[in-house]
């Protein structure tokens, strides 16, 4: 008889589970009750681990606020939050690059909403002993033609580099702001900011390239062409290498998605959340830039 | 009027109904799992074999071609998909984690089964059961921490590739092999020890001509295991093998393995495209080694049992 219990126990339980996890998988549409100004439903995101932390602690905060609203937030990576959002498996997918730019994504299906930026560096180890580059050196670094360090005026060291996975987010926009078309030599890749610091900070010769927030002291950031990477440089587009964080509906939004993404980009998040997580609010961009990378004056 | 024992034998009783309702539920639990695997093997295959049907790649470059680049099309478009250097890298740390972990694995099993007082024993049974349950990112930071400068000094290299992948899985596999390793040493009756001791064999006489032959079938099965173990373990891994999709030059140079590729790939591709189906295929092969190496594990069995 006890045996029997248990086994019972076992299945309810496991029940239980496949039921919550159909639960969180078809919470695609929202059912929003239009009452006059208290927003209530479902908001179901997936995508960028990037803009992850920044969303999280975004909808904890419109939560409070907005008691009848249930936002969950999930990674997964841009790819998976731009192909579930064009199926209609979730109410917003987050990327961090332009669904123009990743295949097998229809983008005019869906609506952008920018809701911050980030702005990359490259780094390199402190050993290599070069703060400054130009940019052709740079590129020439990593498609494979300077392959020691002091080609470019630091020590006599075999350049290690480290790149992210074909298709990140963060390769898109470096490649796009660096590479000027030219394929990057195979090598090492990481897929994620923190392991990348770590391996930079202790492998003699190593370059590789991160989010600001990311870039600690015991890497050595480096200027392009005398061009610090600062927040400042990066509104006015003197700093190349930056992106849009997105955060793409399928069509219009409804109407509790939509006060969602209001407050995302409502000066309360992007004055104290988006800069104390690392990012570089929207509202201070100087400049915007387009799918294909075309910078233009805002 | 009738019988109130025969009604009682005739009808179901409590004891009876509870042996039906157990049945049900082992039966249904039996069908929910043969469901969940059959459903994933289903699902894999079908994605993974979609690069051949649908994307046009051919079979005999995706497990010979060297070039791994799923989102760039070559001359004649079609996409270049070879997966060997991941199928060596993953075959190469397997290979060479085993090679450093059996001896290790046998030492400790024989000191635990012949050597070892029943305290020391108990302490290392737990010992080798801690390090099961280390969590493989606590492995990999290890790795990244502490074996790739390892290598880089004593081997030279950037201290990322095969080596570093094998001496991290070394420590992974090790409880593994040495746990089975011991359960089949001590599955050994105990009546072959004693005759050999009895003809006036020495004790290593003994583990060596008597109880490591009688045991090899299940030393085998204990390494097919561990090398299982190695094979799929991704995270640990990928923090130190470098991850260059090349074909590896040598045990020091930066390379990829199948799990590697497939974790780091995986967020970053949409449903559908060519380098999605290409991780499925990938996939596909994990799925089928690991159907293989429990075919393996089968087969030393059957022939130990004849012996």
């Amino acid at each position: 008889m006890k045996n029997l219990t248990k086994i019972a126990t076992v299945i309810i339980a496991s029940t239980a589970l496949l039921v919550g996890c159909g639960n969180s998988n078809s919470s695609s549409s929202s059912s929003s009750s239009t009452s006059s100004k208290a927003v209530s439903g479902k908001i179901t995101i997936v995508g960028s681990t990037a803009l992850q932390p920044l969303v999280e602690k975004a909808a904890e905060n419109f939560q409070a606020d907005n008691s009848k609203v249930n936002i969950t937030v999930q990674g997964g990576g841009s790819g998976t939050g731009l192909s579930q959002v064009q199926s209609g498996a979730v109410t917003i997918g987050n990327s961090d690059i332009f669904a123009e730019k990743q295949s097998g994504i229809k983008a005019e299906n869906l609506v952008d909403h920018q809701v911050a930026v980030v702005g990359m560096t490259p780094v390199v180890n402190k050993d290599a002993g070069v703060k400054n580059l130009k940019m052709s050196q740079l590129r020439e670094i990593f498609t494979g033609k300077i392959t020691n360090w002091n080609q470019v005026g630091g020590k006599n060291e075999k350049i290690v580099l480290i790149n992210r996975p074909s298709g990140s987010g963060t390769r898109a926009t470096f490649e796009g702001a660096v590479m000027n078309g030219e394929t990057a030599a195979k090598s090492q890749e990481q897929d994620s900011n923190g392991t990348v610091q770590k391996m930079i900070a202790q492998t003699p010769g190593s370059i590789s390239y991160l989010a600001f927030s990311y870039v600690k002291s015991d890497v050595q950031a480096l200027s392009i062409d005398g061009v610090a990477p600062t927040d400042d440089n990066v509104t006015t587009n003197k700093w190349k290498i930056w992106s849009y964080e997105h955060m793409y509906t399928k069509g219009k939004p409804d109407t509790t998605t939509k006060a969602f993404l209001n407050y995302m980009t409502s000066s309360k998040v992007q004055k104290s959340l988006v800069k104390d997580l690392g990012y570089i609010s929207i509202s201070n961009m100087k400049v915007q830039k387009d799918a294909n990378g075309k910078v233009t004056d805002k | 009027m009738e019988d109130p024992i025969k009604s009682k034998i005739q009808s179901t009783s409590k004891e009876t109904r509870q042996d039906i309702l157990g049945r049900c539920l082992t039966y249904l639990c039996i069908g929910l799992i043969v469901a969940i695997v059959l459903s994933i093997f289903i699902f894999v295959a079908s994605k993974g074999i979609a690069t051949f049907t649908v994307n046009k790649a051919s079979l005999w470059e995706f497990l010979t071609g060297k070039n791994w680049n799923p989102t760039v099309t070559d001359a004649s478009g079609k996409p270049q998909l070879g997966a060997l250097p991941m199928i060596t890298g993953s075959f190469g740390v397997t290979i060479l984690a085993v090679i450093f972990a059996t001896p290790f694995a046998i030492g400790t099993a024989l000191y635990m089964t012949e050597v070892s007082s029943k305290k020391g024993e108990k302490i290392l049974q737990s010992v080798i059961e801690l390090l099961v349950g280390i969590p493989s990112v606590v492995y990999g930071f290890i790795g990244l921490s502490v074996i790739v400068p390892f290598v880089r000094t004593h081997f030279g290299g950037s201290g990322y590739g095969i080596l570093s992948g094998s001496f991290v899985l070394f420590v992974m596999v090790l409880p593994t092999v040495t746990s089975m390793t011991v359960d089949s040493l001590r599955a050994v009756p105990r009546y072959y020890k004693e005759a050999s001791l009895a003809l006036g064999a020495t004790r290593w006489q003994t583990i060596y001509k008597v109880l490591l032959r009688s045991a090899t079938s299940g030393i085998l099965t204990a390494i097919i295991f561990g090398m299982a173990r190695a094979f799929g373990e991704a995270l640990a891994v990928q923090m130190v093998i470098g991850n260059a999709a090349i074909m590896p030059k040598g045990l020091l140079s930066s390379a990829s393995t199948l799990t590697s590729v497939l974790t780091m790939g995986i967020g970053n591709t949409v449903m559908g495209t060519v380098g999605n189906n290409a991780l499925w295929s990938l996939a596909l092969i994990l799925l089928l080694m690991s159907l293989i190496f429990n075919i393996v594990v089968r087969l030393i069995g059957r022939k130990g049992r004849m012996d």
